[in-house]
């Protein structure tokens, strides 16, 4: 196996490996006939991503010697990653980039020529392995969302550094909403602060979803395929069926796929998340003057393209009863969520199935129908 | 408690008598040496050398000469004292380490003798303020015994081709092996670590190499631990010298060129690990 990557493409190899590296702690690096794959899963198993970097990549690819079966091998990320340590010097000093592996010492080694002739060679240790291969099809999922990289990328920026899960539904007057995903056990600091992205569906370059669907899925994952696109200048598609199955985000060009499958929380978030719960909750016409941000209002107002709606609640338990039971007592059927005792991000992440959570509570339509709780794109080892 | 206002000791009974326009021309020099929190000043009519020591294997000299200063005397040389780096280092850049253009910190510093403690006196803007540092007992230096005439191998380098691999060292490797050679590989650093080993190799021709006089194949290994600190050095400095001698004593000469386009001279030198056993490829 042998191939080198030449110029910008270099950069390019370097960002695929630190979006990797948000997920996984292990590398799966195999050459395939129709391109290099970079390959990697969480250790829940509840995040697996691959690119594969076509034969036009590079300058040179060859995946395997004349004769033999293309070597599959699995190194640490951190290993891997320390080659591509700093994107900056990748982009000034690094010409060119070999990587091949010397099968009489075991070592997948990763060539970097420099700048000023100065040579940088890594020999890694890497263990051979299975094929690491998802489970997984866009094609069956029936909601799909694509747009800029950049327009996602400008949406998550608002969102804490700390938080763990985000909410990505559709809306009224179908915007796309990214919410906060508010763990029960997070601590007041993460709890006390809801934040909202709205985008408007002319940002999008396909929206195939109706309102009222949503999902909540891990940001950190996200976050790492996002920066890799928007330095790519790409598109991302995100392809989403019904809570708690597995999402699919991915980009794809002529010289490289990326595909990122995460898994979905399968409870419904609380109440107080729903996307169109605030225009539910109000059936009373004095709720109309309370301070908490009217969706609608955002949704029809004209500020173009992204907007954020803040709605400070405090995060203790005795609180998280909504302003409206206080204000207007007859009408708590609705919007109570204290009884639900949910068990989601941990659960979910998991690669154990739970029991979905006695809900006793009405619900708003939205969510009468969480889906079952299944595995999130269970990697399975392909024999041979 | 009455404020009596501080006087310097009159110049007659000082030791050391040093004045800076710029304060940061003594700082940035004592900042490539502070590893440690104690250093050993030794001054001549010539300058002042700062020596910090580590674990008997490692010392670093700072040369500040007497040309940096825009007052320097010394009466009986030589003056000796060791001090805490770290709290003269605090006290340089009491008005803030960063500089903001057009406002210079001053300084005059006095050192009466034995016993004394190092009086500063820093000015910014009309503001003065008076630090005396504690000196204590010195302490006798290492001497390496690094002469040039038992130089076997030497190369200058423009700093810029070494900060890069300094700062991404691979730490989980002991060593960092030199190679210095007149044939292929000419100049190569080496690290093994867990995920593997790494060599960045310098051809001779390359434009980094300000000049290059290698007469033997040389490998040796130096704890990368000992070696780590002097990346405090090259980071300030424009270029650096790499020599080794007979016995694979290291020297590392950095040259650091200050504000005012003056240059100064920071040394490290550090002795060989054991024998390198038969090398890795």
């Amino acid at each position: 196996m042998k191939c080198l990557v030449a110029g910008g493409n270099v950069k390019v190899l370097g960002k695929a490996v630190h979006s990797l590296s948000r997920i996984g702690d292990e590398l799966y690096l195999e050459p395939l006939e129709d391109g290099l794959s970079l390959r990697t899963v969480n250790s829940s198993r509840s995040a697996y991503a691959c690119f594969l970097f076509s034969p036009l990549f590079f300058q040179l690819y060859q995946a395997a010697t004349p004769g033999q079966d293309p070597p599959r091998c699995k190194i640490l990320m951190k290993s891997f990653l320390s080659v591509f340590r700093s994107p900056v010097m990748l982009e000034k000093t690094v010409e060119k980039c070999c990587i091949s592996i010397n099968e009489r010492s075991s070592r997948l080694v990763v060539q970097l020529h420099c700048k000023y002739g100065v040579r940088k060679t890594h020999n890694l240790s890497f263990q051979d392995c299975e094929s690491l291969q998802a489970v997984f099809d866009p094609a069956s999922c029936p909601h799909v969302l694509r747009a800029p990289a950049k327009v996602l990328g400008e949406a998550v920026l608002p969102f804490p550094p700390a938080l763990a899960e985000v909410t990505l539904g559709i809306g009224r007057g179908r915007r796309v909403i990214l919410r906060s995903y508010q763990d029960e056990e997070a601590d007041s600091t993460v709890k006390a602060m809801v934040t909202e992205m709205s985008i408007g569906e002319e940002d999008f370059q396909q929206l195939q979803a109706q309102e009222g669907v949503a999902i909540t899925f891990c940001l950190k994952e996200f976050r790492g395929l996002l920066s890799f696109a928007e330095s790519a200048n790409l598109s991302l598609s995100i392809h989403f069926d019904t809570p708690g199955r597995p999402a699919i985000f991915a980009i794809s060009d002529c010289l490289l796929d990326g595909h990122f499958v995460l898994a979905t929380l399968s409870d419904p978030p609380p109440n107080s998340q729903d996307l169109l719960s605030l225009e539910a909750r109000r059936p009373a016409p004095q709720l109309q003057a309370h301070s908490t941000p009217h969706l609608d209002d955002f949704a029809s107002d004209d500020i173009d393209s992204y907007m954020i709606a803040m709605e400070t609640t405090v995060g203790s338990e005795s609180s998280r009863t909504l302003p409206s039971t206080s204000l207007s007592p007859g009408l708590q059927p609705l919007c109570h969520s204290e009884e639900e005792e949910e068990d989601e991000a941990e659960a979910e992440l998991s690669t154990v199935p739970g029991t979905p959570p006695a809900q006793e509570v009405p619900l708003p339509v939205l969510w009468l129908h969480p889906g079952p709780r299944t595995l999130p794109a269970a990697p399975q080892p392909r024999a041979g | 408690m009455p404020l009596v206002p501080q006087r310097a000791p009159e110049q007659s009974d000082c030791g050391l008598v040093a004045s800076l326009d710029n304060v940061r021309n003594l700082s940035t020099v004592l900042k490539a040496i502070h590893f440690r929190d104690h250093a050993t000043c030794f001054a001549t009519k010539n300058g002042i050398k700062v020596t910090v020591e580590n674990a008997k294997c490692v010392q670093a000299n700072a040369f500040i000469q007497a040309g940096i200063f825009q007052e320097f005397k010394v009466q009986e040389e030589p003056v000796t004292f060791r001090i805490n780096l770290t709290v003269l280092l605090d006290c340089l850049s009491i008005f803030g380490s960063n500089p903001v253009p057009g406002n210079l910190t001053a300084l005059r510093m006095c050192y009466q003798g034995y016993g004394y403690p190092l009086m500063l006196f820093l000015e910014e803007g009309g503001v003065v303020t008076v630090c005396k540092i504690s000196t204590q007992e010195p302490e006798e230096t290492l001497d390496f015994d690094f002469c040039s005439t038992n130089v076997v191998n030497k190369i200058i380098l423009q700093s810029e081709g070494l900060r890069e691999a300094f700062s991404e060292l691979d730490m989980t490797s002991e060593v960092l092996q030199i190679t210095m050679s007149p044939d292929k590989p000419y100049f190569r650093l080496s690290t093994f670590g867990n995920a593997g080993s790494s060599h960045l190799d310098y051809p001779k021709d390359s434009d980094l190499m300000e000049s290059f006089h290698c007469n033997q194949t040389q490998v040796n290994r130096y704890k990368i631990s000992l070696l780590k600190p002097s990346t405090k050095a090259l980071v300030l400095s424009c270029k650096v010298s790499v020599r080794t001698d007979n016995r694979g004593f290291l020297s590392l000469q950095y040259m650091i060129r200050n504000e005012d386009g003056q240059v100064c001279f920071v040394e490290y030198y550090c002795c060989p690990d054991e024998e390198p056993p038969e090398s890795e490829s």
